[in-house]
């Protein structure tokens, strides 16, 4: 079996690796098509991993996309696609930086309300899409996007002067009132040659994804979770209610949304603006994919993603329009897919032979004395 | 596994030739074949002298071999000229042709009595229309061997007659009708031939002159018995489970389940007789919780458990065997050892408090493989590459563990090779021994009469006959299922 394990190793690295290749090798004939040289674009994009303020904005922007792609797989997790992670996280990123605003309280108090009050509401406004679905029977993927266009409205009403927003000194921004320093995380300043610091939430962001491993693969309730994801009707054979599974996966999922726009807004900005972030949630989308729900998995997916977004801006000074940048992720998403499906095809006929092969050449057990009924039916 | 294995079946132009079997005999795996949904190991196909491989159901159809499935397989949003000519539309430069495939149609639906409006909306119609224009459908494509799966199944009798009449008119065009059911009646009525397949394999070909009913029932459950066991009675006075006038309608109000009622003591086995569809399926899933009587009561060693969840049963002792251990029992993508866990989330060895026991789960599966001989060279193999006897042993296995009182096995031995069977029958007998009030549903009759103290027929939904297996017959058996006694 150790062989076995090893080269299911393989496989797994295999995977992404060829993924990645065959992205290259599109991109490249695009950039030739483009009359572009392709060398010097990749080099250009591999030199930035060597500048301090790529690394640190390359950790930033992986840890909101780690945040997002962790809240969409413990969708996928249960079949559920929360395609809805955008409007939850904006939703809660505003309310919660209003709340956060309001208020003054002991630091880590303040922190932590934040980022309480962003769960809850990311839950909540998920919650609906789980008991329409539970109790209606509407699909997720149709009310979760409509949830984003309708928080995309509410958002708009109340970041309005009068509500929740108000003017930003000298620009013609609106915010909501800035977060004081007692509800601020400092960032950490791992990397040095920048003044620009690593954002302190990043330790949330760990601490999630060890959390959605721990939860899923040590718990009873992960197993629920798993079991109904890979077949709803043996879940349901053993005694999981699959509509309480779904709701809490949508509540969970939506909890963690919520935490997707807090490394910017309690690290950065400090306050919900026009200019805050967006689509955040649909990247989510891609990076699960690309990570096939594992938390590993997903951390390398949001680290590339991340960092192809940072370098794509070099290409601009080589000519390169940065939207060849899109293709390449696009394609490295298309690609992961097919070839996870094709090796996890290829690796359920290697066990299947595997085991046929271990038990041809050990002798079975000595049958046992065959009973009546055995006897009965052979001579039959 | 083998489902189909000398079988020789040789159907003439211009007759309806009748396949009869019981459920699980290998009907569909042979109709499947014809059809080119599998391929066969050994042996030949052959259509008017020529030999043919045929890979898909294109093929099939391209070598003019129709068939019409028992499950109707129409988009109930078009019209009926828009189904029949979905997937091979015609066209008169580049734009579909509706005009010609209407014509057609109407020339079709005459030329058999196949009475249907072209322009109707499919979702308008009743089940009779809806089977016509299946057969529609498949003559359209030009087929001169038709193949009909249990057609006879979903059509009330003034349907049944209007579709033999159809039949007939099919035969006396030169068509080849392949016709399966288990509805003995209609068979003798509408075949020319009739060939019994059992247990994979035809078993005769005979004229319905020369036979009757029953000697027909004779040869799809073959006469052999089982040796008449050694049969010392475990049955117990006390009830373990007990139904109450358990009655079931499906949400458009079709009674499934009418007032059953039995007792099962311990250390007694209830077996259940019946063609499939007559409500086992529904029997099995209100006992376990998983669909919601109507009224009526179940009751588990005197509680009422009518209204707990399927967690709380299986928690109060109830072990399910479930008929389609792929869909149903198992995780095929986990190993065995999450396999172990499945449907026993909540007990030891397998979770401590809100966590999974990885060491307990994994040893208790070892104890597992090894107590009942499940082939496996590992307990971290996925449960998709045992065979399907292996499988069986390990759900067995797992659902013996936690001291259960009752068992329910829902065709605990279907598409397992012989040696799995006696071994489970043997675990089956042992469960029993130890006081386990099991409830067995099973589509072998010979494992019926050969396991169970008591055997309840079922029909529509009603446990309409009671047998003694000591005395009871696989033919007297049979006749009751099928309500031609």
């Amino acid at each position: 079996m150790g062989t076995m394990r090893a080269r299911r190793l393989a496989l797994a690295i295999a995977a992404p690796v060829l993924a990645i290749a065959f992205a290259v090798l599109v991109t490249s004939v695009v950039l030739l098509a483009a009359g572009n040289n392709p060398i010097d674009a990749f080099s250009t994009m591999l030199s930035q991993l060597g500048r301090p303020r790529i690394q640190v904005n390359t950790l930033n922007n992986a840890t909101t996309y780690y945040l997002s792609a962790i809240a969409v797989a413990i969708g996928f997790k249960m079949n559920l696609f929360n395609i809805g992670v955008d409007g939850q996280y904006r939703l809660a990123a505003m309310l919660a930086a209003a709340v956060g605003g309001a208020v003054a309280l002991p630091p880590v108090l303040h922190v932590g309300l934040i980022i309480v009050v962003a769960m809850i509401v990311g839950a909540l406004w998920a919650g609906i899409a789980g008991l329409l679905k539970v109790t209606r029977g509407v699909s997720e993927v149709i009310s979760t996007i409509m949830l984003n266009f309708i928080a995309t409205g509410i958002v708009a009403y109340l970041l309005a002067p009068g509500r929740l927003a108000e003017s930003v000194a000298g620009s013609n921004n609106i915010g909501t009132t800035p977060i004081g320093p007692s509800g601020q995380v400092p960032g950490l300043p791992i990397i040095p040659g920048t003044g620009n610091p690593v954002f302190g939430l990043i330790i949330l962001a760990v601490v999630v994804g060890f959390a959605y491993w721990y939860v899923l693969n040590r718990t009873r309730f992960g197993f629920d979770i798993r079991a109904t994801g890979s077949s709803e009707q043996a879940a349901i054979a053993s005694g999981v209610n699959v509509k309480k599974m779904i709701m809490i996966a949508m509540l969970l999922s939506g909890a963690v949304a919520g935490l997707v726009g807090m490394p910017q807004l309690l690290g950065s900005s400090y306050s919900y603006s026009l200019d805050f972030p967006t689509g955040l949630g649909f990247t989510g989308i891609a990076i699960a994919l690309l990570g096939r729900n594992n938390p590993i998995g997903i951390a390398f997916g949001a680290l590339l993603w991340s960092f192809l977004d940072n370098s794509s801006n070099a290409l601009e000074f080589e000519g390169v329009p940065k939207q060849t940048v899109m293709i390449m992720q696009g394609v490295i998403v298309l690609s992961v897919v097919i070839a996870y499906e094709l090796v996890r095809r290829y690796r359920v006929r290697m066990v299947a032979a595997e085991v046929g092969r271990q038990l041809a050449s050990t002798p079975p057990p000595p049958p046992s004395p065959p009973p009546a009924a055995l006897a009965a039916g052979a001579t039959s | 596994m083998i489902a189909n294995s000398d079988v020789n079946l040789t159907v003439q132009r211009g007759t309806v030739h009748a396949i009869v079997g019981e459920n699980g005999a290998g009907k569909s795996t042979l109709m499947k074949t014809l059809y080119g949904m599998h391929r066969p190991d050994e042996g030949t196909i052959v259509i008017d002298g020529e030999t043919v491989v045929m890979h898909s159901p294109a093929d099939a159809i391209a070598r003019g071999i129709g068939m019409v499935h028992q499950h109707f397989q129409l988009a109930d949003n078009l019209t009926v000229l828009e189904n029949i000519v979905l997937g091979d539309e015609p066209t008169r430069a580049g734009w579909l042709d509706f005009r010609a495939a209407r014509a057609r149609i109407r020339d079709i639906s005459d030329r058999y009595g196949l009475d249907v409006d072209p322009d109707a909306l499919v979702e308008e119609l009743g089940v009779g229309e809806r089977q016509r224009i299946e057969i529609i459908k498949v003559l359209y494509r030009g087929a001169r061997t038709l193949i009909l799966d249990e057609p006879t199944a979903v059509l009330v009798p003034q349907e049944v007659d209007e579709l033999f009449d159809a039949l007939r008119e099919l035969k006396a065009e030169g068509l080849a009708i392949i016709f399966i059911s288990h509805k003995l009646d209609e068979v003798l009525k509408v075949a020319d031939e009739i060939t019994v397949i059992r247990r994979g394999t035809t078993v005769a070909t005979v004229l319905p002159a020369d036979v009757t009913a029953k000697q027909l029932a004779e040869l799809m459950v073959g006469s052999e018995l089982p040796t008449p066991q050694t049969h010392e009675s475990t049955v117990t006075d006390v009830v373990e489970i007990r139904l109450v006038d358990l009655t079931l309608d499906s949400l458009e109000g079709r009674r499934l389940l009418d007032t059953i009622s039995f007792d099962i003591h311990r250390g007694e086995v209830l077996g259940i007789a019946g063609v499939e569809g007559n409500g086992q399926n529904e029997l099995v899933e209100a006992i376990m919780g998983m669909r919601t009587p109507t009224s009526g009561r179940i009751e588990l060693a005197g509680r009422d458990i009518t209204s707990l969840s399927t967690r709380a049963r299986r928690e109060a002792g109830i072990a399910y065997i479930p008929e389609d251990r792929i869909r149903h029992g198992l995780l095929m993508e986990a190993p065995l050892w999450e396999n172990r866990i499945l449907g026993h989330q909540t007990k030891p060895p397998n979770v401590r408090g809100p966590f999974i026991d990885r060491a307990g789960a994994r040893a208790d599966t070892e104890r597992i493989v090894r107590e009942y001989d499940v082939r496996t060279p590992s307990i971290d193999v996925l449960a998709s590459s045992l065979s399907g006897g292996n499988q069986q042993k390990l759900i067995v296995g797992r659902e013996m563990s936690g001291d259960p009182t009752v068992l329910i096995a829902s065709h605990p031995t279907r598409g397992v090779d012989v040696g799995a069977q006696a071994a489970i029958w043997d675990l089956l007998r042992a469960a029993r021994r130890e006081g386990l009030a099991v409830l067995l549903i099973s589509a072998d009759l010979d494992e019926l009469i050969g396991l169970s103290d008591t055997i309840q027929v079922i029909l529509r939904g009603r446990l309409v006959a009671t047998a003694d297996p000591m005395t009871v017959t696989p033919e007297e058996l049979g006749s009751a299922m099928t309500g031609a006694s």
